[in-house]
């Protein structure tokens, strides 16, 4: 294991930003941490990064704990904070090759992280003029430069738009394919960790709510399925008149969601249930069930929320 | 190998740090050419000679047209000219005295009787009274008030005894003293080098250290293998550096523009310079070792820098604050600083005057750095 963190418990004057998490995170492997802003993802992962120190619980890199190894750690583990910004008015190229040498890096693989975060033409501009997909791409080079063993990425597309996001998916994607590299992610875009991760812990309020492959997730109930649904007029509210499982409406969006683990049974209740009602469908979606989903069957709410 | 690529981490910082200076245009602004434009101003508005305006009461007696005052008349009609100042709804006579050297002094004479002319001596807007009798001047004035004394000998020259007078004055046999460093401009320019080194040390080194941490740079840095040591290293290495720059052209310029020379020893110069230079970056990282607020770290910077710019004698001495403060004042580090600059370059001091002010200076800075350390918030 490369990453193992056991029972961490971390706590700010009035709030428990993390309770009791255990992690273990393989070489190679690619770990999500998924959960809406103040989940405790950051205060998790700034404690596995050695900035912040746990309350209790211990966790080690490569076998080794924090204190007194802080040198040899520095050099196993690249990461991106979750808002750095550098130094304005230095040029890309100037920045990596000061982040380069800390790690001893040789000016050559200055150039090489520049090509692989696809910043060649903005190699000479300040920082300060670069756009914001551009900036986290140079703080994911800066992660990089020292061929890490752990990459540590702190929400790295949040506030990007889907393009800006996608090219970053492409150079963890490439990542994955070209190196034993192990990736832990923190993110609240449940498709970031269905696209770049093997495993997916969802978190929320400090604690893991559930976790596993993508496939063990989305799968545990047999193959449920979403049905989401738009209805002739509008309503406040839809009873789900004693069928199970609830209906979810939301009264803004005018729109209805239902989980529906057995598809045959479960359709044939739902649709009666309209016809009862003489409820008249306008528009209807079946679709497998997502970690969003998964998240609101858990939680009560959305991700993003 | 492992030392190498320490050492050039320290050469990769200061390198970035000196870039990131050199690009703000504004640092050149305020290091370089403020403080030159502050001492040619300040140089220029008090070299500039003032007219001096001494006011003469002339007492008279009658209203009648005819002057009961025939001497002084007399004088006056050749000599001045009469002019009205409508703001203090007075009419004059004035006579100017050119003089290039001294500065020009300037006599209003006021025709005036003795109830108003007493007022006027009480409120300081005339210093000297003249009465004429049978063609005897005699003089009323306070002789304890220095100017009164001079405006009445100058006068007593105009108006002698047998009532030739002389209409400009006579300066061969007056030296002006003019030794080198007895000007203000000489004051001023050792003043504004110690206080650019506390300002440029303070502001540059406090703030570059708060914004690199409010930003989180100074987190992102220090969890690579960054030596942290070689963080504040490189930023007070490249003040150092500009500060020696700063003060060497304010100093060229003040050759240059106002003849200033550098009487004491050079050596010991440059020493006290870098001592102030260990202080201020001592205190400036103590300032600096825990908040991540640039308003917080704006006004703990303006707390220490305040006080010692109007007290510390840059602009003017402080000999004339009261004397239980002079002791105290003489304590701050940019007191010690200017103090022993000014002695260097314009009392000829040297390594025995300052030598123990270098030490409790660097000392000082030390000390500050280390509580500083201890307490720093990288995180
Ligand atoms: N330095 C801090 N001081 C006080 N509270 C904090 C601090 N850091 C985080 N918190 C609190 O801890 C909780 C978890 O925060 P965080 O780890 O940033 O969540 P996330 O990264 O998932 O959005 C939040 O309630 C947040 O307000
Ligand atoms: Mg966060």
């Amino acid at each position: 294991m490369i990453i193992e963190a056991r029972k961490v418990f971390k706590s700010f004057k009035a709030v428990q930003a993390v309770k009791g998490i255990s992690l273990n995170i393989a070489q190679g492997q690619f770990v999500a941490l998924l959960g809406p802003n103040g989940a405790g993802k950051t205060t998790m992962v700034e404690m596995i990064e050695g900035i912040q120190k746990p309350d209790k619980g211990e966790i080690l890199i490569a076998g080794k704990n924090w204190k007194g190894n802080e040198d040899e750690l520095h050099h196993l583990i690249g990461l991106s904070l979750q808002e750095t910004y550098f130094i304005d008015k230095l040029t890309v190229q100037e920045t990596l090759r000061l982040f380069a040498s800390f790690y001893g890096e040789k000016k050559g693989r200055v150039a090489e992280v520049i090509q692989l975060i696809n910043l060649e033409e903005k190699k000479k501009s300040y920082v300060v003029n670069l756009s914001g997909g551009q900036r986290q791409r140079l703080a994911l080079g800066i992660a990089l430069l020292n061929h890490p063993n752990v990459l540590i990425l702190d929400e790295p597309t949040t506030g990007l738009d889907p393009n800006a996001r996608r090219d970053i998916w492409r150079i963890l994607l490439e990542l994955k394919k070209q190196s034993n590299t192990s990736l832990l992610l923190t993110t609240h875009y449940m498709e970031e960790a269905e696209q770049l991760c093997d495993y997916v812990i969802i978190m929320d309020n400090g604690s893991i709510l559930k976790e596993g492959t993508v496939e063990q997730l989305l799968n545990d109930d047999n193959g449920s399925k979403t049905v989401e649904f738009t209805l002739d007029g509008i309503y406040e509210s839809i009873d789900s008149d004693g069928m199970l499982p609830k209906i979810h409406w939301n009264q803004t969006s005018q729109q209805g969601m239902v989980l529906l683990n057995d598809i045959e049974k479960d359709m044939k209740a739902f649709l009666a249930l309209l016809e009862r009602n003489k409820l008249r469908l306008k528009n209807i979606e079946i679709r497998r069930k997502s970690l969003d989903d998964l998240f609101t069957s858990l939680t009560g709410k959305h991700l993003d929320e | 190998m492992n030392k190498f690529f320490k050492a050039k981490q320290l050469l990769q910082l200061i390198e970035a740090n000196f870039r990131e200076l050199m690009r703000e245009p504004a640092v050149l602004f305020w290091g370089i050419l403020f403080p030159i434009l502050m001492s040619l101003g300040l140089g220029a508005a008090f070299s500039t000679k003032q007219d001096v305006i001494r006011k003469v009461g002339i007492i008279r007696t009658t209203d009648s047209i005819a002057s009961d005052t025939p001497a002084i008349k007399n004088f006056l009609l050749k000599n001045a000219c009469k002019e009205y100042h409508a703001n203090e709804k007075t009419t004059y006579y004035s006579y100017k005295i050119k003089n290039e050297k001294l500065g020009n002094s300037i006599f209003l004479f006021q025709e005036i009787n003795w109830k108003d002319a007493i007022v006027s001596l009480k409120r300081g807007k005339i210093n000297v009274v003249m009465e004429e009798k049978n063609k005897q001047i005699s003089y009323s004035f306070d002789p304890s008030n220095p100017d009164a004394q001079l405006t009445y000998i100058k006068l007593t020259k105009f108006f002698p005894s047998n009532n030739t007078y002389v209409s400009q004055e006579n300066t061969d046999n007056i030296k002006l003293l003019t030794l080198d460093g007895t000007r203000y401009i000489d004051f001023l320019i050792p003043g504004l080098m110690a206080m650019g080194v506390m300002m440029s040390s303070m502001w540059g080194i406090s703030y570059t250290i708060i914004e690199r941490r409010s930003k989180k740079l100074l987190r992102r840095m220090v969890s690579t293998p960054m030596k942290k040591s070689y963080f504040l290293i490189s930023i007070i290495t490249v003040r150092f550096v500009m500060n020696f720059i700063e003060a060497g052209l304010l100093f060229l310029f003040a050759y240059f523009a106002f003849g200033i020379h550098i009487q004491g020893s050079i050596p010991a110069l440059i020493t006290i310079f870098l001592a102030g230079n260990i202080a201020f970056s001592g205190i400036a990282v103590f300032i600096s070792s825990n908040t991540s607020k640039t308003e917080v770290g704006n006004a703990l910077i303006n707390v220490v820098v305040m006080p010692m710019m109007i007290l510390s004698g840059i602009f003017f001495s402080y000999h004339n604050f009261p004397d239980w403060f002079i002791p105290i004042i003489q304590k701050f580090p940019l007191t010690i600083m200017a103090d022993d600059i000014r002695g260097i370059f314009i009392e000829g001091a040297g390594f025995a005057e300052t030598f123990i002010h270098c030490l409790i200076l660097s000392v000082t800075g030390i000390l500050f750095f280390i509580a500083g350390i201890r307490y720093f918030k990288w995180y």
